[in-house]
């Protein structure tokens, strides 16, 4: 793979003390100039895995390969690479424009040439005027735009970035997410993004390995993620979804027909587009996701259920309704519907059988 | 924020009381005893005001009561300044290394070497100077190691000389260099010097560019408790220093002793202490620009 900014294979860390690896022989490849995100709850080994890129780690076996050579135990300050940490991590001591000629300054650059690039920064992060301020004069937007400033000063081949948005609040996050993607496609640089946060992940990336555990569970587009989860696990974290426990009645082809455990023959059959490996009668988990659920007049479905209660959430409106078997269902609704009616009623649900995932249970 | 509540007012009087009674009063009485005649045979005519202590810092006065330039007392001091500054500089020397290390072990282990390096506090300073009488004096510990080890042939006949006294400085103050400093480093956010790292700073450059900024006043701290209390030292000139070459601590003592002269202790005294306080005033100010500049 000559295209890979970053090529990881097999590695493995358990740290000392720990009975479980922190990462369990993990292999991807991220492309040049492509944003590429590790998301995971905590505990995943996405932190691990960034560490390990930029050196303040070294796996217990396995390789990382930056730009096509391998890093082995290259310390940090010798790797094309840089990092924007979660507490920004700024100098206190130095003020905005230092901050951001540090890198350069340790390159060795003529002064001319650094006091250009750290303009060149200020501008593109939209930090003018602030070069003589010291960190701590700094909003926290302000101080995340300097780490970034400060990290991207010397154009590293990839930029690392640690949960950097956790700290803002929400209406500053969301903008730094556009920001980020922005500064990705002006800058050309790959960055490498760790988040805990699916949104964030779907939002500005290419591509995004879900981890769980120290494993990778899927590395794909962020729509293939969404819509086609490769496991449980993965249609889980991303997204909302709804998992229905079933029992495979009927295979044609690729796909089958399902029937909720629990359910009687008359009512509750699914069917689902891509069944994959399940058999008749073995039981299975079913995927849907609520804005895939649609409300329908009870006698025109064979899915039927009793509405229990609508969550108004501003933008839309979920709909709970427990089915035959016990499991429940939630239906993303306009937020102008009006289902007040319907609460306490037996109604009719469907969806798409290419909506709908099946996972063996 | 700075006005006194009566709560406030009540916590800090005692300290300010006893500070009163046992610092500022005394100082005020040496500041009127500096101005006095000196009497024959120890002590001073109350009520005879004269200037001849300040006098006698800097001038001499003859048999025939000529004035002539005396510069005795100023190479004192300047002696003194130099043993107090070279202390300072080995404190740190040795002083920064060690905390640097403490600062990479674990929290248990280093709380270990903090309790070792406060051992010698436990001891009299009286008793850690003889028992450096015993390691330098000749043919002591220090000359049968190097004798043993056969890096010297002759005795070193390093006890009574200012080596002595600064060896036995160095060892005194140690610790008020290390625990300033260590407290400082400790206190770095360890991000920062990953930080330093990550953008491309090698060790040496981590240390300049970002530890020891950030643990400066940690070093400044440390420095004056080693610089201050050492120019003022009396106990290890003394013992070690064998008196030969006289120090601040050991002119104002003979003063007040042998010399029977106590408005020139007095005058030595006020001196040493106007000194010592317009140099951290002047400190002080430094660092408030340097703060404001940046």
């Amino acid at each position: 793979m000559t295209d890979a900014a970053v090529a990881i294979s097999s590695v493995r860390k358990t740290f000392a003390g720990a009975s479980q690896p922190a990462l369990g022989g993990v292999s991807l490849d991220i492309l040049k100039n492509e944003f590429f995100t590790l998301l995971g709850p905590s505990g995943c080994g996405k932190t691990t895995l960034l560490r390990m890129i930029a050196g303040f780690e070294n796996p217990d076996s396995g390789a990382i390969l930056l730009d096509g050579t391998a890093m082995a135990r290259t310390p940090p300050n010798r790797r094309p690479v840089n990092t924007v940490f979660q507490s920004y991590a700024l100098f206190p001591h130095m003020s905005v424009a230092q901050n951001i000629a540090f890198a350069l300054e340790m390159l060795g650059r003529p002064r001319d040439a650094i006091r250009a690039r750290v303009a060149e920064m200020m501008r593109l992060l939209r930090l003018d005027g602030l070069g003589d301020r010291r960190p701590a004069q700094l909003s926290g937007g302000q101080q995340q735009r300097v780490a970034l400033g400060r990290a991207l000063a010397p154009e590293p081949k990839v930029l690392l970035l640690d949960e950097p948005l956790s700290a803002l609040d929400l209406k500053l996050r969301k903008e730094m997410q556009i920001e980020l993607k922005r500064l990705q496609t002006e800058t050309g640089i790959t960055f490498v993004f760790v988040t805990h946060d699916q949104e964030e992940a779907l939002t500005m990336s290419d591509r995004v390995a879900v981890m769980r555990g120290g494993a990778v569970m899927q590395i794909g587009r962020p729509a293939d993620i969404y819509e086609r989860p490769a496991n449980l696990f993965v249609a889980e974290f991303i997204g909302e979804a709804n998992l229905l426990p079933a029992i495979c009645v009927d295979r044609t082809g690729h796909g089958g027909t399902f029937r909720l455990a629990g359910a009687s023959d008359d009512d509750g059959a699914i069917a689902v587009a891509d069944a994959g490996t399940l058999a008749p009668g073995q039981t299975a988990t079913l995927v849907v996701r609520p804005e895939r659920v649609a409300l329908v007049p009870a006698q025109t479905t064979r899915l039927r259920g009793q509405a229990r209660e609508a969550v108004y959430r501003g933008s839309d409106l979920m709909l709970h309704a427990s089915l035959p078997g016990g499991a429940m269902l939630r239906a993303r609704l306009p937020g102008d519907a009006d289902v007040t009616a319907l609460i306490g009623q037996v109604t009719g649900f469907a969806f798409p059988g290419d909506a709908v995932r099946a996972f063996a249970a | 924020m700075n006005e006194l509540r009566p709560r406030d007012i009540a916590l800090t009087a005692p300290a300010a009381l006893f500070l009163v009674a046992f610092m500022v009063a005394p100082l005020l009485l040496m500041v009127y005893v500096s101005t006095l005649e000196r009497a024959p045979f120890g002590g001073v005519l109350w009520g005879s005001h004269t200037a001849v202590a300040y006098e006698k810092l800097l001038l001499e006065r003859d048999l025939l009561g000529a004035l002539s330039f005396n510069s005795d007392y100023i190479a004192i001091f300047a002696r003194s300044f130099r043993l107090a500054a070279i202390t300072t500089a080995l404190t740190l020397a040795i002083g920064l290394p060690t905390a640097l290390y403490m600062t990479t072990l674990s929290p248990r282990r280093a709380a270990i070497i903090l309790f070792l390096v406060t051992v010698p506090f436990w001891t009299n300073l009286l008793v850690r100077n003889f028992a450096w009488i015993l390691i330098l004096r000749n043919g002591g510990q220090l000359d049968s190691l190097l004798l043993w080890l056969g890096i010297t042939s002759q005795p070193l006949d390093i006890l009574y000389t200012p080596w002595a006294t600064g060896i036995g400085l160095t060892y005194s103050f140690l610790p008020f260099m290390i625990l300033p400093v260590y407290v400082a480093l400790e206190r770095i956010d360890r991000r920062l010097i990953e930080a330093a790292f990550d953008l491309g700073a090698d060790r040496l450059r981590v240390l300049t560019r970002v530890v020891l900024p950030l643990a400066m006043p940690g070093i400044v701290a440390g420095a004056v408790l080693v610089f201050v209390p050492c120019l003022g030292a009396y106990v290890s000139p003394e013992l070690l220093g064998g008196g030969k070459s006289l120090m601040i601590g050991n002119l104002v003592q003979a003063q007040f002793g042998a010399s029977r002269n106590w408005p020139f202790g007095a005058a030595l005294a006020l001196v040493l202490v106007l000194i010592l306080l317009l140099s951290l005033a002047l400190l002080a100010l430094v660092r408030r620009r340097a703060e404001r500049l940046s």
